[in-house]
């Protein structure tokens, strides 16, 4: 695990809010994220976890400090400027499954990889194919999303942050609002994700188990990192 | 078919909101269909009337006008300045050599047609009764071929004014009020004092009291024995041109061939003109209100749609759209309601125009009158598509913006 790539990299960032009072949600935060790191971020509700994931993840530009992201200084580029990057590079898990409800699930998997444009309509059909086969939903695929229970959903959204091979997967809560099984399918997915196929991933979350079961975790308390490797008894 | 991505998002929220979609579509019809129907009834009016006018005027008039005398003739220094009473010093309103100007004004490229003609007061009488008039004397074929007459003739017909050098056509007013017929011996007296007698060869009607009561036509000849004017005597040369709105350009043009006065039917008839007008501005802003009303229905439904679907926007940029694909997808959304409507409305106007066209109002006028002008086809489609462009923006714009870092924090 030595001389790994380093795929993301934070330096003195911080961030205000400033409704309804100004406030420090985030202070100096320097962490490194290595390629094929499972990385989870925990901390109490209102640690700065899931902002510090929407400052990394490029949407949320308002913040001091600088973000690298493969080496590349994306810190200073607004929200549309980060989007090419985001459609090739991330792919994000949300908490609440947030597929596009009506449309079919492969039309949702297939979305990014037809923004990107980089494959003809068939290839990237068949790749959507390909990923829900793995995540066993291939017989779901021409499902209205809407149909479609929440885990299945989540997986759906996997399949979807797959799709362009991307370099980081982003998980805002990805088990959050999940019952325990499916909580656990969406958590094998993840390790299979980054043990057999050395995925970097990068997920908030307040579930222990799950972080329990990544490769390192970072712990928050009032906006500042408190663990950069936190251990679990 | 494979479609743009930004597209093909569109079209699934096109329809999965088949209700919205009809909603919006409709109004944008609605508006559409009333600015056509509107738009086509002023223009129906507006062309209505302007064959009536020129059934019996030319598009343009040349004339000798009156002139009057100066009131003060500037004085040579140290002597007295002359003050005159102004008047008329026209003596004669003959056109000097009206054959040359003719032949002139027939070779101009835009001229269509063009007569010589007499105009002179008259009166109409038959024993005590005495009708006040305007007698016009005309070479009554060609005058014919300019306004198609015959097809006003209630009685006799245009020809035998020609084949009869002491016939008269006669209004049909005046010839009610007289109680005469074709056929009958009318004594007319023109202002100069010559009294003729001439045999009725026709009676005419143009649906206008104001003709019919006081018009009659005779020979270019007899005309100018009322005004005991030789043979070559003329006071008026009517031309009609390839386009009658494009008047005031063909004027400038005739007036360096001859010193008369070239007058266009605007100057003649500046009520209509006016009346056209106020028409054409009074319908066409009416309707136009009406379709920016669409376009509010477009924009409010297109604001809803874009309410609920602010996840999918979200969605749609953290998975790397742009704000520009945002406004793509919801313009095209907008669009397509637009296109819809439009083209519906194009179709309900149609109905309602060919319904009106087929409704009787008696003669005179005819059937009501109001066509189908392609020109009015091609503005309400370009206007009801740029409204709901218009209408469309804004809330793209407005999805557009949506941050989706605030959507996912909820």
């Amino acid at each position: 695990m030595e001389n790994q790539q380093i795929v993301l990299r934070t330096q003195n960032i911080g961030k205000y809010f400033h409704k309804p009072v100004k406030f420090r949600v985030l202070d100096d935060i320097n962490f490194d994220v290595k390629a094929g790191e499972f990385l989870t971020l925990v901390g109490k509700s209102g640690s700065g976890k899931s902002t510090l994931l929407y400052v990394i993840s490029t949407m949320d530009t308002s913040y001091d400090g600088e973000l690298e992201i493969l080496g590349k200084k994306v810190t200073g580029n607004t929200s549309d400027q980060s989007s090419p990057l985001r459609n090739e590079r991330i792919g994000f898990v949300f908490q609440f499954h947030y597929l596009l409800q009506e449309f079919s699930c492969l039309k949702n998997v297939m979305l990014p990889a037809l923004k990107l444009g980089k494959y003809s309509y068939e290839e990237i059909e068949h790749n959507a194919y390909q990923n829900l086969e793995i995540l066993g939903l291939k017989d779901q695929a021409l499902k209205q999303a809407s149909k479609l229970s929440g885990g299945q959903q989540q997986r759906v959204s996997i399949a979807r942050a797959l799709i362009n091979n991307p370099a980081i997967i982003m998980g805002d809560e990805p088990t959050g609002n999940l019952d325990s099984k499916n909580s656990q399918i969406v958590f094998d997915i993840f390790q299979q994700l980054s043990r057999e196929h050395n995925q970097t991933i990068i997920a908030v979350t307040h579930d222990t188990d799950f972080a329990k079961g990544s490769d390192r975790t970072i712990e928050l308390s009032d906006g500042k990192i408190i663990s950069l490797d936190k251990q679990y008894d | 078919m494979i479609l743009p991505v930004n597209l093909d998002i569109a079209i699934t929220h096109i329809l999965k909101g088949v209700q919205q979609t009809l909603v919006a579509s409709l109004g944008v019809a609605l508006g559409v269909a009333i600015y056509l129907f509107m738009n086509s009834l002023s223009a129906g009016f507006t062309s209505f009337s302007r064959d009536n006018l020129f059934q019996s005027n030319a598009h343009i008039k040349i004339y000798r006008d009156d002139v009057l005398s100066k009131s003060l003739l500037p004085a040579e220094p140290d002597k007295l300045n002359i003050i005159v009473n102004p008047q008329i010093t026209t003596l004669s309103k003959n056109v000097i050599n009206p054959e040359l100007i003719l032949q002139q004004v027939k070779e101009e490229p835009y001229i269509t047609n063009a007569i010589q003609q007499i105009s002179y007061a008259v009166f109409y009488n038959r024993g005590e009764t005495q009708v006040e008039g305007s007698g016009i004397g005309v070479n009554m074929v060609e005058y014919d071929a300019m306004f198609d007459t015959q097809d006003n003739m209630v009685a006799g017909s245009i020809s035998d004014l020609r084949a009869n050098p002491n016939g008269v056509l006669l209004g049909s007013g005046i010839a009610e009020k007289l109680s005469l017929n074709v056929g009958d011996n009318i004594s007319m007296s023109s202002s100069y004092g010559v009294t003729k007698i001439l045999r009725i060869v026709g009676i005419f009607t143009f649906g206008s009291r104001a003709i019919d009561d006081t018009r009659s036509y005779v020979n270019l000849s007899t005309s100018q024995q009322f005004l005991k004017e030789g043979p070559s005597f003329v006071n008026t040369i009517y031309a009609n041109t390839l386009d009658p709105d494009n008047t005031s350009e063909y004027v400038r043009q005739l007036q360096t061939l001859t010193p008369y006065t070239v007058e266009s039917w605007q100057t003649s008839n500046a009520d209509l003109v006016s009346q056209d007008k106020t028409r054409g501005t009074m319908m066409s802003s009416i309707s136009f209100s009406i379709l920016v009303l669409a376009g509010f229905i477009i924009y409010n439904i297109l604001s809803s749609t874009i309410s609920q679907k602010i996840d999918d926007i979200a969605i749609l940029k953290a998975t790397g759209f742009s704000s520009r694909d945002v406004i793509i997808i919801f313009m095209v959304e907008a669009l397509i309601m637009g296109l819809i409507g439009t083209l519906v409305g194009l179709g309900v106007g149609t109905i309602l125009i060919f319904i009106l066209s087929n409704v009787y109002m008696g003669e005179p006028a005819g059937y009501f009158p109001i066509n189908f002008e392609a020109s009015l086809y091609l503005r309400s489609f370009v206007l009801g598509l740029l409204m709901t462009a218009l209408a469309g923006y804004i809330p793209s714009r407005r999805a557009s913006h949506v941050d989706p870092v605030e959507i996912f924090r909820k």
